[in-house]
Order: structure tokens, then sequence, then C-alpha cells
């Protein structure tokens, strides 16, 4: 009894961690449909998510090398949300026309080259603005959990939970029910002729990259209590999503959410039956194997280039 | 004749560049000498051990990256096998350095022919994922697996080697040493793409999908590239390790393995010159930019950033790009090549194409519905039918692009329906593109040499016989005088010539055409018949799909002509065109062809 106990607590920590890298896979996958590209400062969306929250909540010190000043807000947490979410939105723009547009006519290593030192830059000045240390933030809700047939469930990992299935509802809806949904959906199928059908293709990547930065920080917000926001925070969780994008399917939405799912899952009974040092090799050894015996992943189709 | 052909165009020093080269040699003896003639402290002797060790990691990224045009973002753990097989060999097994450094160079080498043998089957984004995973895996054995590894706090203690009879104990004769061996790569690394294997890498690069069609083995150009790329970092690293006496698992991050690509695309990917500058920025900039403190990283980064968007070829390029601009334009080539041998055996009865009940299904859509067709040797045979009738689709299962849903393709008599591409090609198989795939950044004359490299090809062994070969076909297709010039600078038809005669250069026993007047004005149509007229006059065997009926009528022997995936009507020019199906399908029933069917 106290074994599946013991098994479902592995199995929901597993639940909510995989959410978290679904969340940012799935703005992956939205870049990659857009742009064809992977954005490797995704996981740093996440990073810079975590540490609006903190400068809008509890404060940052400055860093007196640099002479700069501490800063704080101690705004209510959810207009700290709302706040950290325009802030990520102007950071989606941003990167949009300093790293991927003037490479927009070059092939996919360049842009990836780009967003790779897109990633470093981030990190870096977010750690010379601030102080290394990593820093905590509250849960969103004041109570610590609920406790139901000897599983523990946190209310921040119900909250991670609750705030994946949401996500995806509204994708799906935004997506296949909106006409800027199917303009986007276009836009990554086909650009050129999205293009003569009037669609403006430029704007429509701008729309994925603010999507997907908003994202991928609103998922840095709702794991930085668990984790602890920290500067190095996304460049995990980010390699772990792009596994999950891999193992889902490449440029799948649905194979996202299942290969982030399962890596979480994965991650959380490896660590707790095998050893938790190794806690991060293991959703790359799932990778491994994926690409072994099905590298188009799950829901992924074998597609060959035309001639 | 052979002088002329024989520069490689792969790099700019050649015989016109003697200044340049001199200059070179003095600055490359000048250097580790350094240390010698002034007195250097320590700490700056370091940075130049740093530099030359680094450099040969970044050579790697050369091969890997600037040649075979793959992502390695390990090359940091590559760099750290070699590493802690000296570490490890000579520190806790007792063994001698140069055990140990033959120990690094080997794993190094298996590490990336394995890792290069499950991924590289999927390239572009896959292996970036995969190498950083390594990379990762890598970090976490060194700093967990104390056992072995003595996790964060490293292995200190690791003695230089002997070498004849010399113990390089003191830091300046060593740093000579390494110095010679990263010469060594820089030469091994600078005459690569003159090889038949460099050709393959960067014909690889350009257009993957034409390198297996022509006959590149594109998955073991690939994993050799970067078992190369590995072992030049596990070099750099066994190095490194006796050079520093002193190792640990933070010398080998990721971050390192960043700043290789970094040093690889400053200085410029394509050229080991390129790479060496590269390095010695990149281990000096820290230096120089001290006074930005903590915000130097984020500096990097936006660097990374900026030398993508204004200099993607690195310092190197723009350097080579300036002084091209100022010599002289490569000189057409002048004199004859030897005629173009078809080697045509004696004509059996055979067909060389036979395709038996092919079809070829995308989900619900036939494409392709079960075709027969039978191509006689020494004939011209088109295939034929409006937009959409599978005519491209049937090419492309033909030499191995699509796996055929059903049936059986036979290419002079023997089945190759399960073969891949580059081993159609290596059977006899050639064939060209509508949308012309050529090797962009490479000259004519390389182009067509990956042609007339193709396994069995009936040649003689060796570079020149190859070159001779190459400037046979380019001489036959008539444009031998532009055999030096870089394919993306041609104009088109010249482009599609290059392309006929890269096929040609293979020695084909069938040459596919796909649509080659596509894009072609009247007159460069009117030579296109002719040379199509002279193929079929030294007996090869043609299958050409068209849509100009013109040309179509004028070459072929014999026409096929395929709706909707079936093949509706076969046989010479004058029956098929007439016939009341064929005329139907291109102009649709209506009463005026009504007539003509009746």
């Amino acid at each position: 009894m106290e074994a599946l106990a013991n098994n479902l607590q592995v199995l929901f920590q597993g639940l909510a961690l995989g959410s978290i890298y679904a969340l940012v896979a799935l703005g992956f996958v939205l870049i990659i449909r857009a742009t064809n590209v992977v954005n490797f400062a995704q996981g740093d969306f996440a990073m810079l998510g975590g540490y609006a929250m903190i400068l809008f909540t509890v404060g940052m010190p400055g860093n007196p090398e640099l002479h700069i000043p501490g800063f704080a807000m101690h705004v209510p947490y959810g207009v700290a949300i709302l706040l950290a979410a325009v802030v990520m939105a102007i950071i989606g723009l941003a990167f949009n026309y300093g790293v991927y547009y003037p490479l927009r006519n070059r092939s996919f290593l360049p842009v990836l080259i780009s967003t790779l030192g897109a990633s470093i830059f981030l990190q870096n000045t977010v750690l010379a603005l601030f102080n290394p240390q990593p820093r905590p933030l509250d849960k969103l809700f004041n109570v610590e959990g609920v406790t139901i047939g000897g599983v523990f469930l946190d209310s921040q990992y119900l909250v991670i939970l609750g705030f994946t299935i949401l996500a995806v509802i509204f994708q799906y809806f935004f997506f296949e029910h909106t006409l800027i949904g199917k303009k986007l959906q276009a836009t990554s199928q086909d650009k050129d002729m999205a293009r003569l059908l009037g669609i403006p293709v430029t704007l429509m990547i701008i729309i994925t990259f603010v999507y997907s930065a908003v994202l991928g920080g609103l998922a840095g917000m709702l794991v930085a209590p668990i984790l602890f926001v920290s500067i190095g925070m996304g460049s995990t969780i980010a390699l772990k999503a792009f596994a999950a994008t891999i193992i889902g399917g490449f440029g799948d939405v649905a194979g996202a959410i299942v290969g982030g799912i399962i890596i979480g899952v994965i991650e959380s009974f490896a660590a707790y039956y095998i050893s938790v040092p190794y806690k991060d090799a293991y959703a790359f050894l799932a990778l491994f194997l994926v690409l072994l015996f099905r590298p188009q992943g799950i829901f992924g189709e074998k597609v060959s280039e035309k001639a | 004749m052979s002088e002329a052909i024989a520069r490689p165009a792969a790099s700019v020093v050649g015989q016109n560049n003697l200044p340049g080269l001199l200059l070179l040699a003095v600055l490359a003896i000048a250097f580790p000498l350094l240390p010698y003639a002034l007195h250097v402290s320590d700490y700056v002797l370091n940075i130049f051990m740093n530099s030359v060790t680094y450099a040969m990691a970044v050579l790697g990224m050369v091969v890997v990256l600037g040649y075979a045009g793959q992502i390695n973002l390990a090359q940091a753990a590559f760099f750290g096998v070699g590493a802690y097989a000296v570490g490890l060999g000579t520190v806790s097994w007792g063994a001698s350095f140069w055990l140990s450094f033959a120990l690094g160079i080997g794993a190094a080498g298996i590490a990336g022919l394995v890792l290069g043998m499950t991924t590289l089957r999927l390239g572009g984004h896959y292996l970036a994922m995969i190498t950083i995973s390594f990379q990762q895996i890598f970090d976490l054995v060194l700093v967990n697996w104390i056992g072995v590894t003595r996790g964060p706090d490293g292995i200190p203690g690791i003695e230089p080697p002997t070498l004849f009879g010399l113990h390089l104990t003191d830091k300046r004769a060593y740093l000579l040493f390494c110095a010679a061996v990263l010469y060594a790569l820089i030469w091994f690394v600078w005459w690569l793409p003159s090889t038949r294997l460099g050709r393959a890498m960067r014909a690889v690069r350009d257009n993957e999908l034409a390198a297996g069609t022509i006959g590149v083995h594109t998955l073991r150009t690939k994993v050799i590239a970067f078992a190369i790329s590995a072992v030049l970092g596990g070099i750099g690293g066994s190095l490194y390790a006796a050079g520093f006496s002193y190792i640990s698992p933070d010398n080998f991050s990721f971050l390192r393995s960043v700043e290789f690509l970094t040093a690889a695309l400053l200085g410029g990917a394509q050229s080991p010159f390129g790479a060496a500058l590269g390095t010695v920025l990149i281990v000096l900039l820290p230096e120089w930019l001290r006074f930005l403190k903590s915000l130097y990283l984020a500096v990097y980064g936006l660097g990374v950033i900026l030398i993508m968007v204004f200099m993607p070829e690195g310092i190197w390029g723009l350097l080579r790009n300036t002084f091209q601009r100022m010599r002289k334009p490569a000189a057409p080539v002048v004199g004859v090549a030897p005629a173009l041998n078809f080697e045509i055996k004696a004509q059996s009865s055979r067909p060389v194409l036979k395709l038996e009940n092919l079809q070829k299904h995308f989900g619900g859509l036939k494409a392709v519905d079960g075709i027969d067709v039978e191509v006689a040797p020494g004939t011209v045979h088109s295939l034929i039918g409006p937009n959409g009738s599978g005519k491209t689709t049937s090419l492309n299962v033909v030499n191995g692009i699509y796996r055929p849903t059903a049936g059986a393709i036979f290419l002079d008599g023997v089945d190759v329906t399960q073969m891949k591409p580059h081993e159609r090609a290596g059977m006899g198989m050639g064939r060209t593109f509508q949308n012309i795939r050529l090797f962009q950044t490479m000259s004519a004359l390389e182009n067509v040499m990956v042609g007339a490299q193709r396994d069995n090809n009936p040649i003689e062994a060796g570079r020149e016989a190859l070159t001779k070969r190459a400037l046979s076909a380019l001489d036959f297709v008539g444009i031998l005088e532009r055999a030096h010039m870089i394919v993306r600078n041609l104009p088109y038809g010249h482009q599609r010539l290059v392309e006929i005669a890269r096929a040609l250069a293979a020695h084909p026993k069938l040459l596919l055409l796909d649509e080659p007047g596509a894009g072609l004005n009247q007159t460069e149509k009117q030579e296109l018949v002719g040379l199509l007229k002279r193929l079929r006059g030294h007996g090869l065997t043609v299958f050409l799909i068209d849509h100009d009926m013109g040309l179509v009528e004028k070459v072929s022997d014999r026409i096929t002509v395929l709706n909707f995936g079936k093949k509706i009507a076969e046989g010479t020019p004058q029956e098929v065109l007439r016939h009341p199906d064929v005329i139907a399908a291109y102009l649709g029933e209506g009463p005026a062809n009504a007539a003509a069917r009746a």
C-alpha cells in the first residue's frame, strides 16, 4: 500500500515536471513550425519569466560592480504575473527583430547558432545585472497542498497541471477556430503561398515569437517556486523540452505535450529508483533510444525531401 | 594541360600567393619561438598553450562544420575525452604519455563514430540536440563518477611526455612540440578538401540529395567527417592535459564547446587558417575585454549573433573575398581535353531499365499506379504526361529517392529496387534534376569530379584520371573553358550543362534526365537537342521526362505517356502523339478532340 502511494507520489511529481517541459516544448514547436528553426534560447524565456516575477514581487539586489541599483515593486502576485507576461511579450518582439529577422533568408544553421548566441547573451546579461545567487519565489496559493490517499499533492504542482491543461485547450481553439490561428498555420506550412494570399507573414512570425516567449515565461513563473530562479534554470529545462519535441515527433504539437510528460515521468521514476546525480541524463538516454528505434518520434511521419 | 588543372579551388594559397604564403610561414615559425626570445610569464605561456591546443579542436570544427556542413556542439567533450585519457592514463593507471595519447585519440574517434553513426542519418537540428546531450552526459559523468574521474576535484600532476629521449618539462619546449603538431594538422585540414573524401564532404554540405544521387555515400561521408573532427578534438585535449598538468570537469563544459564553435565561425569555418586565427582571438578576447568585467560573456553572446549576421564567412572569408576581388579572375582553361569515352558494352537486347508494375502511393494518392516500362539499350526513351501525372515521382522512384510501394526496378538485369540512391549510382545510374542541383560553392570541374568518383566507375585510379575524365565531360557538353568557375556564378544554361557533364563523367549505363529543357531559352533548347542527339549517337541509353513536346518528339526513339499515374500509351513519337487518349489527356475532351478520336 505504501509502495503504491510512493509510486503515485513520484508519478504526480513527474506529471507536474513534465507539464513544464511540455509548455516549453510547445513554444519550441510553434517556432519550428513558423520558421523551421529550433530556438536554443527558448529555455531562457523561462528563466526570464522567473526573474521577472522575482523583480515584481520580492525584488532583486543590483550589481555594485557595474553600479546597478537594486529593484523591487512588491505588487500583488496576480499583477506581477500580468506585468511579467508583458515583459516577456516585449522580449519576444525584440528577439524576433534581433535574432531571427536579419537571418530569415539563410539556412537553419546560422539561425540556430544565432539563437545559441542569444541564449548566452540573455543568461549573462541577467547574471551581470543581478546577483548570481538562486532566488526563491512564493507559491501562487498560500497553501502547502492536500494529502489524498497518502499522496501529497503540492498546491504549486496542481497549479502547473491545471495551467498546462488550460494552455493546451486555449492553443487548440486559438489555432483551429480563430482566423488568426488559421493564418498562423498557413504561414507555418507555406510562407510563399501565404504571402501570395495576402497573409502578413512577417507579422505572423512576430506573433509566434511573442506567443512563444510569453508561454516560455509562464512556464518559468510556474516552476520558479519549486526549482528556485537561477541563471541556468532555462538551459536544463530547454534541453529536456527539446528532447520532448523529438520524442513526440519533430514539430508536432500533440507530440510536444506527450513527449514532455513522458520525459518528466521517466526522470521522476529514474531519480527515485536509480540515482539522483544522473537525473538530468535520463531524458537524453530516452532520446538516444527513440532516435535509434523510432527516429520520427511518436507522432511524427517519415518525410523525405522532394527532388 | 595538367598544370592548368591541378590547382585546388578550395584555398587561396596557390602559386600566385607567394607573399602571403611567406608571411604565413614566418608568423608560424615565429609564434612558438616568441617565449624563447622574450621573457614571458607563466601566465602568458598558458595563453600560448591554450591557443595551440584549442586550435586543434577548432580545426575539427572546420572539418565537420565548414567542410561537411554538420553541427557539432560537443567538441569540448571530445577534447575532454583526450584530456582525461592522458590524465587518467598517466596519473591513475601509470601508463606512458604516448600510450595514453593513443588511447585518447582512439577513444575520441570511437565516440565520434558511434555518435555519428546513430544520429547523422537525421542531421540538422537532431544533430545539434544529440551532441548537446552527449556533452551534458559527459559532464555529468566527469563530475559524478568520482571513483574513476576523481569528480570535481580533477586530476593534478600530469607529466609532460618524453620525446626522442628529451624530457619536455620546459613549457617552452613542450609548446614548440605542440605547435609542430598543430602545423601538421593545419596542413592536413588544408589538404583535405582537394581529396576524394573532401570533395564528397563539400558535396554533401552543398546539396546532400544530389550528392547521394550521383554516388556519394552521404552517411559514411558525414560519419567520417564527424569522427575526424572528434579525433582532432581528442589530440588537442591530450596535449592540453600534459601542457597544464591539471584538468578538471569545468574545462570541458558546454560553454567551451560553444567557444570552439565561435572560434571557427569568427575566423572562418571554411579554412584551417581562419580556424587558427579565430582561436587566437577567442583566447585573447577575454584578456582584451577585461574592462567589461562581468558583462564580458553577455557581449560575447551578442558577438556570436553579430558574426552570423554580418560575417557569415568569418574574418578569413572577408580577407579572401577582398583579395580575390583584387586578383585577376580565374583564367579560362585553354586547350583540349581527351574525347569523352562512353565505354558502352556490346549491345545485348536486354533492356537497360525495366520497371515492373511500379507503384508509389502517398497516403491515398496513387501518384504512380502500376506502370511497366522497358528502355531498350542505346535508345532515348521519354516519359511524358500532363502535370501531376506522376512523371517526376516515377523518376524519383527509379533512382531511389523514394521507395516504391510495390513493383520492381531492374537496371541492366539487376534488381535495384531495395538499393539506396548512391548504390544505384554505383551501378551506373546517372541523373539530373529539374531544378538544378549542383554543389553551388564548388567549381564546375569539382562538381564533375564528384560525379566521376562514383564507385565502380571504369577509369584509372588516382586524381589525374579523375580530373581528365571530368574535363572530357565538360568538353563534351561544350563548357571546358569554364571549368574553374564556381558554378554559382555560371549562367543558368551552363549550370544545366555542368549537371549533365557531372552525370556523364560517371560512365552511366542509364542517364535519367528530369526536364532538361526546363527554363532554357529557344537557342539553348536547340543546343540541348543537339547534345541529346550526340549522346544517342554514342549509344548512351537515356530515360527522359519533359513537358516540351517539340523537344521530346525530336530526340525520342520511344515515348511512354502517363496520366493519373497510369500508362495510357506507348510507341514511337508519331504513334503516340496521334493517339486519341494522349490528345484527350493533354487538351481535354471536347468536340474538336472528339473528331480526332473518331
